[in-house]
């Protein structure tokens, strides 16, 4: 478990080696304070919406997964996609009116970032693969917030390294995207370096 | 037509909008794989386009986004069944990326941005355009990365590698992360230079160099 934990937030980080969220974490890199911010909604998100995910997959949409209510033989699997789609924007708008009533602080940090989630790559892709390599409920409550940490720990890196970057004396072509791509290559070097590294 | 040929250099999808990367870097280790992703993409937002075009009177304004992504999801879901049914091995290959085609920006920004104003045969073009941008890029960067990942083209081996008696070796770093990142950088730096306007404006002008008066 430990070992999934450091795996999906190191070796397989899904910005860096599975280029998940990418569009994200290009747009939203520019200072390391709303980084910070996307970031620990995407903790938050991807905690929550995978594991659910995992729930809805196991008890309605795999093969055969209906006979508890009598449907044995049905196979909803090609409803993967739209049901993983419709369960986190309901979750992002659910989890913001939630955090408007109860925690407006939290709501005024985060708010504004979640609506940007609803269609974020990595949140999908974290649930897609959860299907695909078969987890169960706590491997993939454990991969969800292990994958979201290791989004977060990248696009705040990230977004600091861009910070200084600003001041940097550029070729005009090169300057700001052009960059940022250079940069999150050299990034993912740096997290490929986690390759093979297995906690007891 | 400028509608088609804009999105292919100047309002690229990828280079200059930066939507839509999250595949473009991921299936980009072989030139069949990229193509398959292109080719997918490209028929699943001219279709999204002229879909959500012909209903844009129909749709409330409220909820359009969730209509947008139902019908988008639908058409991916079909492109995913239809590579199964019919190229397995591809789709496999492949794994989840076909179905993020979803929740590519490309395909809801052009949905969002252009097919909900204009009528349907315009919007087709223009997202058939977009598609076709996007694919001259995934092109251009599977053929780097295969042509010196893997010494081949679309599996057919061009440069003989050492293993097979020739001089190539292959630089192993290329099928990796990183370097699809670096070549992409190297992509928009290169059409940046060309097309001098499609440059972004410095974030911070540094104030006491007078040489940079030129430029």
């Amino acid at each position: 478990m430990i070992d999934l934990f450091q795996r999906s937030i190191f070796e397989e980080n899904l910005a860096l080696s599975f280029f998940l969220g990418m569009c994200t974490f290009l747009a939203v890199s520019r200072q390391v304070k709303t980084a910070f911010g996307v970031g620990i909604s995407l903790i938050v998100v991807q905690g929550l919406s995978v594991p659910l995910n995992h729930l809805l997959y196991a008890w309605v949409l795999a093969p055969g997964a209906l006979a508890w209510v009598g449907f044995g033989d049905l196979d909803l699997n090609f409803l993967r996609l739209i049901t993983f789609l419709g369960i986190v924007a309901a979750m992002v708008q659910v989890l913001e009116m939630v955090l408007d009533r109860y925690a407006p602080a939290l709501h005024a940090a985060m708010g504004i970032y979640l609506p940007l989630l609803a269609i974020n790559c990595a949140i999908i892709g974290g649930s897609l693969f959860m299907v695909e390599r078969d987890y169960d409920l706590a491997q993939s409550t454990v991969y969800g917030i292990g994958t979201g940490i290791g989004w977060a720990l990248a696009i705040t890196a990230f977004a600091a390294i861009r910070e200084r970057l600003r001041y940097a004396d550029m070729p005009r072509g090169l300057e700001g995207l052009g960059a940022a791509f250079i940069v999150a290559g050299i990034m993912s070097m740096g997290f490929s370096a986690f390759v093979g590294v297995s906690l007891p | 037509m400028k509608q088609l040929t804009d999105p292919l250099i100047d309002k690229n999808p990828v280079a200059v909008h930066i939507l839509g990367i999250c595949s473009a870097l991921a299936v980009t280790t072989s030139m069949a794989t990229a193509l398959t992703m292109s080719v997918a993409l490209t028929v699943v937002v001219t279709l999204a386009a002229g879909l959500i075009s012909a209903l844009r009177s129909h749709i409330p304004n409220q909820i359009r986004i969730i209509v947008q992504l139902t019908i988008i999801a639908t058409l991916v879901i079909l492109a995913d069944l239809l590579l199964q049914g019919f190229a397995h091995d591809m789709s496999q290959r492949l794994t989840v990326f076909v179905s993020l085609i979803a929740t590519n920006c490309i395909v809801l920004g052009r949905t969002e941005a252009y097919a909900m104003h204009n009528p349907p045969l315009p919007s087709m073009i223009d997202a058939l355009g977009n598609g076709l941008g996007y694919s001259l890029v995934l092109m251009s960067v599977a053929f780097i990365r295969e042509l010196f990942g893997a010494g081949s083209l679309f599996g057919i081996q061009i440069l003989i590698t050492q293993a097979q008696g020739g001089w190539f070796v292959p630089l192993r770093l290329m099928l990796l992360a990183p370097s699809a990142f670096i070549i992409l950088g190297l992509l928009v730096w290169a059409l940046r230079s060309w097309r001098g306007r499609l440059a972004e404006k410095p974030d911070f002008a540094p104030r006491d160099t007078g040489s940079e008066a030129s430029s």
